[in-house]
């Protein structure tokens, strides 16, 4: 029974190293989140979030970038979530398997692997100068919808998917068109997981920051039209640390994008959990 | 009705081709702005010139691609075991109950800011590694212990896929055989799910590659070739990241030359990726 | 025999992709009577019913030979309008199911496809819907509600409800009382009964009992085939056909 012996040490030995580097993973998570917000929560105050930066940022509060972000954030989800949905729309309920749902999910797929920087280039090159949007909110938002389309498409198309079949038919027996089956049974039953997926790509938004430091510019001035650039919180705190600008301001901003951050991905989790229970 | 109905058609099958479309712009613009001075410089000496100094016009990216290659290695020495560590946990190791709750922490590891990331390794880790380990602390050794940590998330949620996907008869017959839970996960489990393990480590790696502001933060900024762990590196990311902002005429077309390089490179990888776990599926 | 047939279905056959699921079924069915489409299970029935709403256009690499009139004009003239084919042919299926909607709308579906819209109108449709399939009396006050709350009974005679929301000519009911308990079924036969007054109907029963309880006529199915058909008493007590005697008197089902 020695054999047996060694196999249960090995297994002990394992099951210690495993249970050793997941809770030091978490530890380290928590880690990381602690430091920021330890250092940049007192610096929260209403001032913080109300006021402009002054002085390069040195000073003040965070209000323009604030603002910047929502915009920048509200152009790309106005021009992605239809282009996104549109897409899953058409892939399950107008087409088959084939070559041409092939192809575009493979093109989906390819695009959800391009890293930002090169969404970056492209802007820059597309909206910023050949198309003279300049360094803007909609040079930044519309890279940004580019960036978040694969993610509104795939959670889409899952939404759409988890939608009972039956529902389909009755609408079709009942003299309904395709359009009207989609737009009135099969959306109104996705929207849930549908605007889940937006939320998602909402919080991908806020803390994308090399598409948008080379799209949207970084004006620190308020923005006064689509066509202003602005400066996002996430580019505000990439500027302030690396110019080491103002430690103390960093961890404001950086504390400030973890909470929204986090903010938006709990209520996010929290609907899909709710959602899937709400299926079942 | 019918009339209407034909043009919803057309109309949303024009929307599904945009993501194509969209990939298309993306690469003919950056090709048509970056390959003009590969050619012009010559593509062995942009990609094995070892010297990049855009005043003199000499574009060698040489000492990128291999310090990026080094901070990705560096970052999958890391990232492996631990996300392979942290997939055997959450799904053989705890109950369902307290997976439900270590997963959503997964993601959200995933949605924190890389900017985050990078600030929190230039304040903490590189003083460490300058203090403890010597050079100047912004180092391919922070680069890749903070990349590690940022691929966790995609290393650990597709190869739990893979084992989630796996038919529960291995697991059983494995035991019926008098395996013990260990030697399950080992030597049943995880080669059975390897085409997707093996897929999650190139998406990982690709993630890797392409990341730009956590490494801008905490590489610093050496456009030489990196000889140790502890040496500061440019990487193809950090590279247009830093010079982006101030570069034009042909230095601006290096950059975007820089970047044909890194879409080559990661498109590649995610193809094969997506490959691997289209074979998996069956 | 002399009122012209609501419904002819000539030499009609029908394909999945290779597997031929109705063989040359010819068939009339007159206004104001049950006929009733049994048989054991496969046997095409379902098809038969779809085939008539054309809810078979759905499904991918169907095809079909011969044709069905519906008073008279081919009902798959590519010319002919489908929407209202099908609201002119309604279907009832064999598991309730309603839309995740309340009961007033889901009612009010049909009719809003088709425009009507006046939300006076439509209270009065609800209730004349609701009405016929003897469900008034037991959800009129709650009828913005919503549908899933209902018992599996009351689930389908709002499937009926909604059909007959859109006074269709023909009703197809699948199996309507399968998984629904004895009380349920009842109800719903009774519901058949008066329905029959003004509707004709085609019906698959959940077994041969409540066909010859229901129907008036028969048409018993196997492997796609139209064996035989007939008045329900010829047709249950002295059929033609020995396949139909053996099923009938239960040596295969």
């Amino acid at each position: 029974m020695i054999i047996n012996r060694t196999r249960y040490l090995t297994q002990g030995i394992a099951k210690i190293l495993i249970w050793t580097a997941a809770l030091s993973t978490i530890a380290v998570m928590i880690l990381i989140l602690f430091q920021i917000l330890k250092e940049g929560l007192p610096v929260l105050h209403l001032s913080f979030f109300l006021e402009s930066p002054k002085e390069m940022g040195r000073e003040g509060g965070i209000f323009s970038t604030i603002v910047g972000t929502g915009a920048l954030t509200l152009v790309a989800i106005v021009v992605g979530a239809p282009l996104g949905v549109g897409t899953a729309i058409f892939l399950r309920e107008y087409t088959r398997e084939g070559k041409v749902s092939r192809m575009i999910r493979f093109g989906t797929d390819c695009l959800a692997g391009v890293p930002s920087i090169i969404f970056g280039l492209f802007g820059f090159v597309f909206f910023v100068i050949r198309l003279n949007m300049g360094w803007s909110i909609l040079s930044g938002g519309l890279t940004l919808a580019a960036m978040i389309l694969p993610t509104v498409i795939s959670t889409a198309e899952e939404s759409i998917k988890a939608i009972p079949h039956s529902y389909r038919e009755v609408s079709y027996s009942l003299g309904g068109t395709k359009w009207q089956t989609v737009t009135r049974v099969v959306l109104p039953s996705a929207l849930p997981g549908i605007f889940t997926g937006i939320l998602l790509s909402v919080g991908r938004s806020i803390g994308e920051t090399a598409a948008v430091i080379l799209t949207a510019g970084s004006s620190l001035v308020m923005p006064t039209s689509l066509f202003s650039p602005i400066r996002t919180m996430s580019v505000h705190f990439y500027i302030l640390a690396r110019e080491g600008i103002s430690m103390k301001m960093a961890y404001g901003t950086g504390a400030a994008l973890i909470l929204f951050v986090l903010i938006i991905n709990m209520i996010a989790q929290w609907l899909i959990s709710r959602y899937i229970r709400h299926r079942t | 009705m019918q009339l209407q109905e034909k043009i919803v058609e057309k109309v949303l099958f024009l929307i599904a081709l945009s993501s194509i479309f969209i990939l298309a712009l993306i690469t003919f613009f950056i090709f048509e702005e970056g390959i003009p001075l590969i050619l012009k410089v010559g593509p062995k000496a942009f990609l094995l010139g070892q010297k990049w100094i855009p005043s003199k016009g000499l574009f060698g990216i040489f000492p990128m691609i291999v310090s990026s290659f080094w901070v990705t290695i560096g970052a999958l020495l890391l990232g492996i075991p631990l996300g392979l560590a942290c997939t055997i946990f959450l799904s053989e190791l705890i109950p369902p109950s307290v997976g439900t709750l270590f997963r959503p922490a997964i993601q959200l590891l995933a949605a924190i800011p890389s900017v985050i990331y990078g600030f929190w390794g230039l304040i903490v880790l590189v003083p460490l590694i300058r203090n403890y380990m010597g050079g100047p602390g912004l180092s391919i050794l922070a680069g890749s212990l903070v990349l590690g940590f940022m691929i966790l998330p995609t290393i650990i949620t597709i190869s739990e896929d893979a084992l989630k996907a796996l038919p529960p008869s291995y697991k059983a017959g494995a035991f019926a055989l008098g395996a013990t839970h260990w030697q399950t996960i080992w030597r049943v489990l995880i080669p059975a799910a390897r085409s997707g393990i093996v897929a999650s480590v190139i998406l990982g790696m690709g993630r890797a590659l392409g990341e730009t502001m956590a490494m801008i933060m905490i590489l610093g900024n050496a456009v030489k070739m990196p000889t140790s762990f502890l040496d500061s590196a440019r990487t193809l990311t950090t590279n247009i990241g830093i010079e982006m902002g101030y570069a034009s005429g042909g230095h601006r077309q290096a950059l975007f030359a820089t970047g044909i390089v890194l879409f080559f490179i990661i498109m590649t990888l995610n193809t094969l990726a997506i490959f691997l776990s289209k074979r998996r599926a069956h | 025999m002399s009122q012209q047939s609501k419904i002819i279905i000539k030499d009609f056959s029908f394909y999945y992709t290779s597997f031929q699921a109705l063989k040359n079924i010819n068939l009339n069915i007159q206004p104001k009577e049950i006929f009733t489409v049994f048989g054991p299970a496969r046997s095409g029935k379902t098809t038969l019913l779809k085939s008539l709403n054309r809810l078979t256009d759905l499904i991918f690499g169907t095809r079909h030979t011969g044709a069905i009139f519906l008073d008279g004009m081919d009902i798959y003239d590519p010319k002919a309008d489908l929407t209202q084919l099908r609201r002119r042919i309604g279907m009832v299926f064999d598991l309730p199911t309603p839309l995740p909607m309340s009961i007033f709308n889901n009612i009010a579906y049909g009719p809003e496809l088709s425009g009507t819209n006046r939300r006076n109108r439509m209270d009065e449709i609800v209730e004349k819907a609701l009405r016929s399939a003897v469900l008034w009396e037991e959800v009129k006050d709650r009828l913005h509600t919503s549908a899933l709350r209902l018992s599996g009974g009351q689930q389908q005679r709002l499937c009926m409800a909604r059909v007959l929301a859109l006074e269709p000519e023909v009703l197809l009911l699948d199996e309507p009382c399968s998984g629904l308990d004895p009380i349920s079924t009842a109800s719903i036969e009774e519901t058949l009964f008066q329905l029959k007054k003004d509707y004709p109907i085609i019906l698959v029963p959940h077994n041969i009992q409540q066909a010859s309880r229901v129907a008036d006529r028969a048409g018993f199915f196997l492997n796609g085939e139209l064996v035989e058909e007939g008045s329900v008493y010829q047709i249950f007590t002295k059929p033609k056909d020995k396949r139909t005697e053996d099923y009938v008197t239960g040596r295969f089902g």
